[in-house]
This record gives structure tokens, C-alpha cells and sequence, in this order.
């Protein structure tokens, strides 16, 4: 009884349809474990009362044979950026304090539609800004797992931190996260789970605390593909809210895993070999190409000649529309307000005090590429190097059918590490930004543990829209790496 | 092409010489729509503060906007009206600045592909006077809150009724010359609007408001330095701000000063413009394409379908009024200038002769209406009601001053013609025999200047015909009676 918590969520719908546990026992044994799980901070605010009623309202759904959602029964948890109807919704910023919205955002209702049950909402980069968890006003996340022999806290990447946290430590059977430069799939590569940031304009934006708006995509984190998929049939589908999201019907994911990648034709892209890249790295990207290659896949060396302005294309763009989206924290409607003497005064005090470091960072980088004089120079030719990346990978794809790369360029890292120079964090994005800046669809599967006993993570990358070929790829992936290791202690 | 706009009359006097004055109007009309531009909220003028937001108007976290497809196809349609370019792919900024009433710190607008570009307007000068005024650009954008800064002697209150309106701004390009030109531009660009139905022209409720660039310049010179003045909000404003701010600029020059390019706002207490604080222009907005919205594009049918539909415009009714109804230049011009009173007039020329029909409008009804200070939607008589006093006249029921007296009363009640016409008996007599006993009555009763027309004092006949037609109520036919009179005079 005492491991549901175990259970994938795919395991869990069939527990639960053959009664072998209730939603409520379910929910509680989730919400007893988050109780041990506080050192975390995977939660910024728990809504164990929430989930029990939620819970219970399942468990009266199954048992009056009323109709029954795709992920009806299931706790989950929430990234903080999610707003969330009459639910505190943070962001992970001082600047939102008090922010209970009367709204659901589009993601959350589908979810909740199908039955899912909210555990509570999760820390976050502040404003998802960040690669580590430390940004949050609501401190940093930790990592569940450890190096062996060392006890050092590390960081479960971010902005998704308390998502892929909650997930690897057994206190949520799945959660949602947002993508912007990697921040799906970068702490899922670093918490031994996985993660799918879909194409650009699958899920709905709406009620998305925004970040950079051309790039953010919402995305699950679980603990197996099959999982992912379930999830994100669900969070998917045209939201006429949504200029941006696509009016396309979402295909059945998980019918989708059909096990077969014969004929799969899988590029490697010369471009993502760094320099300095580690030889762990290196080799378990090789052993990913080996794995998909003995299922019958195809490996092609492929070029993305442009890969190298990623990273500083994306550190313009993000920001430049961070810088206008967040102008919005005035003091004025919601949030934080530290009051003035002036409207001016009011502005300055209530945005110094309600900001972390980190975000008034990208705020001046960004409202500094968009300035006279600054615009043509930064923003525009960030834009053309967004399009030729663009065309890199849809030249690629007449090729091949999905791309393998690394997920990330280390395994987590301690909390006081990268700290110096922002840049060296910044690199923890190098080869997730690529498909942010393409819209395309991108997957983190934990391949196997480093030297140091630290899940390591592959990437696929799919054509756009495609994501029944990626989650296909992925699994045949998973399949083969077989990671089965756990954080001690969970 | 300037050179063709110098009209000496235009020139202003200064010590050293004539001036020359530029002009470029930027308007903003608030398009007719129920909701707003990005958002379903209603955008009825005059409701209780802050009742008209969304979520959206209001920049809660993760709202989005979402294109109004009816402002949209009132900006084509007005673009179409001002026989501009449509530009079938348009794209939304972001303009961002910091202020109370403007909740997203950005305003969506158009900058660099505005929906409709390149246009014409022709202005209806003085003394039949017609000339072409260039259109630059129409550009979609939001409209911003309000603050009220007097509702509390710290405090200032924002509502955000009017935040997320759409707008359009519509730019002109420096072709004027004078006030009169500007406020002709101004009534111009307002009745088109009201004819295509898509902006209500109020300018008293700032549904439509108007900067104004000014800047002088010595006959032949290159265009001089342009100062933009907010905040002008009526015909008569624009012609004042415009004639002051043009004296002050020539002023300064001749004084040896420069002209600083600068906004300027315009006190209609004082009747002067001032300068704004270098704070309140010094902005940098930052613009670049919202990445909230897909760039517009437009389907050419679907713009060829609106233009299909347009309705006639007042330049096109004008030339049709002179052309087919035979109305002078001058009088179709005063019909047509106000979309109600060119509905007006059809309808009640409908059956009826056009030319006297437009005279009973131009000369009684809006002479009456005037005095009243009515407009012709509030007429007490109707288009139709008018029609029938004219088709009274033309059958001979009544005379033309007969017709004045009923028409007098029937502003006053509201009665029709006919009903008035019967019940005071004021049908035309038409029978010779009648006139002829009221004749021979007068001739009889004054046999003495009967004589002295007969003996060559012709100014009598009008005194004969006012005697006549006194008895007569003023019934008689005036013709019969003329012809009649001459007759029997003439023994």
C-alpha cells in the first residue's frame, strides 16, 4: 500500500480502474510523503484540502460509473507560473505577493477537466528566469538526489525545479512545466526524469504567467514517456484565447507508442560536439545513437550550421520580450505595492522590491536591445538569426526523422557552483534554446547516472507538430537505457 | 507639389515678410464596435468607472489579446473610404511606456505595417473651392485608461473603461495651409466617417480627437521645424491652436530664435499652447511586434467585398446630386456634408421636385433648426412630413407663402401639412369666378386708384394683388390672380 507513490501515472489509471486503491488513498499517500519531502521546497504553497476533495469527487466518479477523465484520480503538481483559479499563484517572485487569480489558466482546466488532481503549486525560477531554481523569492530548490559519497545540496535545474524535483522525489506522479530555453527539459535531464516541451503553439499560452512570449510552451514532466504522453493529450489543443495556438487536432499520444522505430531515420548534428563537452556526455551520446540504431533506426550525421548564435540569439530575444511583458508589475492592479510620492517613485520602489536579481538582469538586457539606436543592431538581427536557425533544422528534417543530442552539457551542479558569471549558467541552455527558437517539439530522456552516480539526459527533437514520432523515438529510447536508479532515500 | 498649395490669401504677415503655414492633422477615431480591440469587453460611452474591463484591459498575468475581426473591417472599410491602399498583411507592435491608466506597460499599435497605408481626401473650401488632401496612413491601436486626478487631493483614480478601445489613428501628410483647411480636413475626414458608419465623429465625448503639426515657413523655403500640439478637441480648437501656434513660431524666428522640435499642449482657458515638460515627450518606446499576435493578413476577396458594399460617399452623392437632380454645386455641398441631412433630403425629395425640395431644407428647415439650435435628427418635421408640404405646392393645393405659414406651424406641432392646410381652410382657391367677385369687391371700394392705374400709375397693381389676396386669406391662386386682375384692370 505504502508505494503507490511509485506508480507511474499509466500504472496508477489502471490501479485505479481495477479498484486495487482509491483516488483519495492516491492523493494521500502523496500528500503523507510531501510532508516528509519539506527539505526540498519542491512546493511553494500545498493544497492538501483541495486535493482530498478532488480526490474523493473522483473516487465518487468511478464508483457512480459517471464519466471518467484521462487522468482522472491523478495528483499532481502545478508549476508556479500556472494561474490558478482562487489558488496563490507566485511566479516565484516577491512582486506577486497576495496573487490569487480568478481565473484558470486553459492548461489547468484541461487537467483538471480530466480528472487530474492539483497537490499544490511548485517553485520555479522567479518569472521562470533561470537554469538552477536559485532565482525563486521563495528559495531554492533541492535536487533529491546527491552525488555518492557527498552530501552536497545540488540544484534540480530550472525553471521547472520543483516540478522535476516533486517528480523524482515521488510527490507528484507528474507536473506540469514551461519551456522557454529548456527549463522542461534541463531539470528533467537533471532529476533522472522526463520531460516534453511540444511545438510552439500546441498548448495554450493562456493564463501562463508570460515570460518571453514567442518561445514559452507548456509542457509535461513525468516519470516514463508513456507518462508524458497521457499528459500532454490532455494540456494539448487550439485555445481560441491563444492567437498563437494552433487550430490542429491533437492526436492520441499514447496510442502513438507503437514500439517501432525501424526505418527511423535519426540525425546527429555535428554542431552540438562543444568544446569542452565532457567525455561522459560525449559517450552517452554515442551509446544513445547505438541503442535507437539496434531497434532498426537509421543514424545520419546531420549539420545545423547555425547553432552557435543560439544561445546568444535567444539571451537578446527572451529578454527583449521579458523586459516588455513584466511591465505589467507596477504597483498599480495586483501584487506587491511599496508606495511613493510620485506615480514614478511608486513605480521605482514597488519594482527594486519586488524583483529579484536575475530578472532585472534580463529586464535591462532586454529593454536595452529594444532601444533607439540599440534595436537594429540587437533585436532585428537576433530575429534573422532565428530564422536561419529555422532553416537549419528544416533542412535537416528532409533528411531525418528526429534529432538525438545531449540534453544538457553537465549533470546538476551544487548550488554555489556557476554562481560568478551568469554566462556560465546561461550555457546550461546550449542545446535546448535551438529548438525554443525553431518552435519545434523537444523531449528529455534520463539515459543513465555520470561517474558521480547523477542521471544524465538525451534529447530528441522533432519536426514540428510531430510530436507522436519524437514520443515514439523517445521511448524506444527509454527502452533501451532501462533507467530504473532512484535518489536515495525516496 | 507644394508650390501648387500657396494661395496668397493664406499667407500671415510678419515683420520681414509673408509666411507660409504646414500643416499635418493626426487623428484618432475611436472605431464603432461593441467590444474592444484585443478584448470582449463593451465600450458604451459614459458607464460607471472600471464596469467595461476584462482581465485583458486590466494586463492580469498570462491574458492574451485576440484580434476584434469587426474593428478590423471598420478600418478596411474606412481605408476603402479614404480610397487608400489596403495592405493585406498588417503587423501589431508593442509601444511601451510606463503609465497608471496604461495596465500592460505596452500599447498595441502599428508601426511599421500599418493596415492601410497611402490615401485621398478631398476638402470642400469656401466659395465652391474643391482640393485634394494626402492620407498617409491608417493605423489600428488601443486606446488607454483614464486618470482622474481630481477626486482626491492625493490620490489620482484610474479607469479603465476606455483602456483596450480600438482606435484608428489616421495620419495626413503636410498638405495644408491654413486653419480653415485644417478644420475643412477635419469636417471632411468626420462625415466620411459617418457615412461609412465606422467612427461617430463625436468630438465632445473624444470619440474622435486630433493633434495637429505645425510649422511655418518664408514662401520657398524648405519645410521649417514642426512642433506637434496635443490636445486640441474641437473644430473650432484646431483653427485657434493652429493660428496661434503659427504666430508664435514666426514670432520666434523673427526674433531670431530657432523652433525647437517639441509637443505642445494647447489651453483652451488661455488660448495658447505651452510646451510639455522635456519629461513628459522624452520617451523611447521601445516599439517591437507583439509576439501575443500573428501578423493580420487579409483575404483580397473578402477587401473587394467590403468595397462592393461601401456606401455611396458624400464627394460621389455630391456630384450625383448636381448631375441627376440638377442641384447647384453649392446646395448639394450643404446636403451632402452631413450624412442625416443627405438622408434627409432623399427622402423627402423622394416623388418630388429635387430643387425646390433642397431649397425648402436648405432655407427653411435648417434656418429653423439653427434658431433652435436642433440638429435634423431632432427635426419636430420629418423628411417625409416635408416631402408632402413640397408635393402640396406642387399640385397647387397651396402657394408658396401659404406653404410658409404651414410649415411654421407645422414645426411648431408637428402636425402635418395636410391636416393644417384643412383644418384652417388654407386650400388655394383655383376658381376664376371666386377670384373675380373679390376682384370686382376691391376695384368697386376703390374706384379712385383705379383711375390713376388706368391713367398710367402701373406700381398700383401690387396694391391691387395685396387687397385681393387679404380677402382672399391669402388663398388665391397667385398666377389666376395676376392674370385675372391684369384683365379686368385693364377694364
Amino acid at each position: 500500500m505504502n508505494d503507490l507513490t511509485h506508480l507511474t501515472i499509466a500504472d496508477a489509471l489502471d490501479g485505479l480502474a481495477a479498484r486495487k486503491f482509491s483516488a483519495r488513498e492516491l492523493t494521500d499517500a502523496h500528500i503523507q510523503k510531501m510532508g516528509a519531502a519539506k527539505g526540498l521546497n519542491a512546493y511553494i504553497t500545498e493544497t492538501p484540502d483541495l486535493a482530498r476533495a478532488k480526490a474523493d469527487a473522483s473516487d465518487k466518479r468511478r464508483a457512480s460509473g459517471g464519466a471518467i477523465g484521462a487522468l482522472d484520480g491523478i495528483p499532481l503538481g502545478i508549476k508556479d507560473l500556472f494561474c490558478t483559479e482562487g489558488v496563490l499563484t507566485t511566479a516565484g517572485s516577491h512582486i506577486l505577493d497576495g496573487f490569487k487569480p480568478t481565473y484558470e489558466s486553459t492548461v489547468t482546466s484541461k487537467l483538471f477537466d480530466a480528472g487530474a488532481v492539483m497537490l499544490g503549486k511548485l517553485n520555479l525560477d522567479e518569472f521562470a528566469m533561470g537554469s538552477s531554481n536559485k532565482t525563486s523569492y521563495y528559495g531554492n530548490v533541492i535536487n533529491p538526489w546527491k552525488r555518492k559519497g557527498d552530501n552536497t545540496d545540488l540544484v534540480p535545474g530550472g525553471s521547472s525545479g520543483g516540478s522535476s524535483a516533486a517528480v523524482a522525489a515521488r510527490i507528484a506522479m507528474g507536473a506540469t512545466g514551461t519551456d522557454t530555453g529548456g527549463s522542461i527539459r534541463q531539470p528533467a535531464a537533471l532529476t533522472g526524469t522526463v520531460g516534453i516541451k511540444p511545438t510552439y503553439g500546441r498548448c495554450s499560452r493562456w493564463g501562463i504567467v508570460a515570460f518571453a512570449s514567442s518561445l514559452d510552451q507548456a509542457g509535461p514532466i513525468a516519470r516514463s514517456v508513456e507518462d508524458c504522453a497521457i499528459m500532454l493529450g490532455v494540456m494539448a489543443g487550439h485555445d481560441p484565447k491563444d492567437s498563437t495556438s494552433v487550430e490542429m487536432a491533437v492526436p492520441d499520444f499514447r496510442k502513438g507508442l507503437t514500439g517501432d522505430i525501424r526505418g527511423l531515420r535519426v540525425g546527429i548534428p555535428r554542431e552540438y560536439r562543444v568544446d569542452g563537452m565532457s567525455q561522459e556526455i560525449s559517450d552517452l551520446w554515442a551509446k544513445g545513437a547505438e541503442w535507437l540504431k539496434a531497434q532498426g533506426a537509421i543514424i545520419k550525421e546531420i549539420s545545423l550550421p547555425h547553432t552557435k548564435y543560439a544561445l546568444p540569439t535567444y539571451y537578446i530575444i527572451a529578454p527583449a520580450e521579458a523586459s516588455s511583458n513584466l511591465a505589467r508589475y507596477d504597483g498599480v492592479r495586483f501584487g506587491l505595492r511599496v508606495p511613493g510620492n510620485s506615480l514614478d517613485e511608486m513605480y521605482e520602489l514597488t519594482r527594486a522590491a519586488g524583483f529579484g536579481k536575475e530578472v532585472k538582469r534580463r529586464i535591462l538586457i532586454g529593454t536595452y536591445v529594444l532601444s533607439a539606436g540599440y534595436y537594429d543592431a540587437y533585436y532585428l538581427q537576433a530575429q534573422k538569426i532565428r530564422a536561419l536557425i529555422l532553416k537549419d533544422f528544416t533542412n535537416a528534417f528532409q533528411d531525418v526523422d528526429v534529432i538525438l543530442t545531449p540534453s544538457t552539457p553537465s549533470a546538476a551542479f551544487g548550488f554555489h557552483e556557476n554562481e560568478d558569471d551568469p554566462v556560465q549558467m546561461y550555457l546550461q541552455d546550449v542545446f535546448t534554446v535551438t529548438v525554443n527558437l525553431a518552435g519545434l517539439p523537444g523531449i528529455s530522456v534520463p539515459a543513465g547516472l555520470d561517474s558521480k552516480g547523477l542521471p544524465l539526459g538525451l534529447q530528441m527533437i522533432g519536426r514540428a507538430f510531430d510530436e507522436e514520432t519524437l514520443l515514439r523515438s523517445a521511448q524506444a529510447l527509454e527502452r533501451a537505457a532501462n533507467f530504473t536508479a532512484l535518489p536515495a532515500g525516496v | 507639389m507644394t508650390d501648387t498649395l500657396i494661395n496668397d490669401k493664406n499667407l500671415i504677415d510678419g515683420r520681414t515678410g509673408k509666411w507660409e503655414v504646414v500643416l499635418g492633422l493626426e487623428v484618432h477615431a475611436q472605431v464603432t464596435s461593441k467590444s474592444k480591440l484585443f478584448s470582449g469587453a463593451a465600450t458604451d460611452f459614459g458607464a460607471e468607472p472600471n464596469t467595461q474591463v476584462s482581465l485583458v484591459d486590466a494586463g492580469f498575468p498570462g491574458m492574451l489579446p485576440v484580434i476584434n475581426e469587426v474593428c478590423v473591417e471598420q478600418a478596411v472599410k474606412t481605408g476603402l473610404g479614404l480610397k487608400a491602399q489596403i495592405n493585406l498583411v498588417s503587423v501589431f507592435d508593442r509601444k511601451n511606456y510606463f503609465y497608471a491608466d496604461l495596465p500592460n506597460g505596452y500599447q498595441i499599435s502599428q508601426f511599421l505595417q500599418p493596415i492601410v497605408g497611402k490615401g485621398t481626401i478631398v476638402l470642400d473650401l469656401a466659395e465652391g473651392e474643391h482640393r485634394e488632401v494626402g492620407i498617409t496612413r491608417l493605423h489600428l491601436e488601443q486606446d488607454a485608461g483614464k486618470s482622474l486626478h481630481d477626486q482626491h487631493p492625493s490620490k489620482t483614480y484610474v479607469d479603465l473603461n476606455r483602456a483596450g478601445v480600438a482606435l484608428m489613428e489616421i495620419v495626413s501628410e503636410p498638405d495644408m495651409r491654413s486653419s480653415e483647411e485644417a478644420a475643412a480636413y477635419l469636417k471632411k475626414l468626420r462625415s466620411i466617417l459617418r457615412y461609412l458608419g465606422t467612427c461617430d465623429g463625436n468630438m465632445d465625448e473624444g470619440s474622435m480627437r486630433c493633434d495637429v503639426n505645425v510649422s511655418v515657413r518664408k514662401v520657398g523655403d524648405p519645410l521649417g521645424t514642426r512642433c506637434e500640439i496635443k490636445n486640441v478637441n474641437s473644430i473650432r480648437y484646431v483653427a485657434a491652436a493652429i493660428e496661434h501656434e503659427a504666430r508664435r513660431q514666426i514670432e520666434v524666428i523673427e526674433e531670431g530664435g530657432s523652433i525647437r522640435q517639441e509637443t505642445r499642449l494647447w489651453d483652451p482657458g488661455k488660448g495658447m499652447t505651452r510646451a510639455m515638460r522635456s519629461k513628459e515627450q522624452a520617451h523611447d518606446y521601445r516599439y517591437f511586434p507583439d509576439p501575443d499576435l500573428l501578423p493580420l493578413k487579409l483575404d483580397a476577396a473578402w477587401v473587394e467585398s467590403l468595397k462592393a458594399g461601401l456606401p455611396e460617399l458624400p464627394d460621389a452623392k455630391r456630384a450625383r446630386f448636381v448631375k441627376d437632380l440638377g442641384l447647384s454645386d453649392y446646395d448639394a455641398g450643404v446636403l451632402v456634408s452631413e450624412k442625416e441631412s443627405a438622408d434627409f433630403y432623399e427622402l423627402a425629395a423622394k416623388g418630388h421636385d429635387p430643387k425646390l425640395t433642397a431649397n425648402w431644407l436648405t432655407s427653411e428647415l435648417f434656418g429653423r433648426l439653427n434658431a433652435v439650435g436642433k440638429s435634423i435628427t431632432e427635426s419636430p418635421v420629418s423628411a417625409k412630413a416635408l416631402g408632402e408640404l413640397v408635393g402640396l405646392i406642387e399640385d397647387n393645393t397651396i402657394s408658396g407663402r401659404i406653404a410658409k405659414d404651414v410649415f411654421t406651424e407645422m414645426f411648431e406641432t408637428g402636425k402635418s401639412a395636410a391636416a393644417i392646410v384643412d383644418e384652417k381652410g388654407l386650400r388655394q382657391v383655383l376658381d376664376t369666378g371666386a377670384i373675380d367677385v373679390e376682384i370686382d369687391k376691391i376695384m368697386a371700394a376703390n374706384a379712385d386708384k383705379v383711375a390713376e392705374y388706368r391713367g398710367g400709375k402701373d406700381k398700383l397693381f401690387g396694391f391691387f394683388v395685396g387687397q385681393v389676396m387679404r380677402a382672399m386669406g391669402g388663398k388665391a391662386n397667385p398666377a389666376m390672380l395676376n392674370d385675372r386682375l391684369k384683365a379686368k384692370l385693364a377694364g
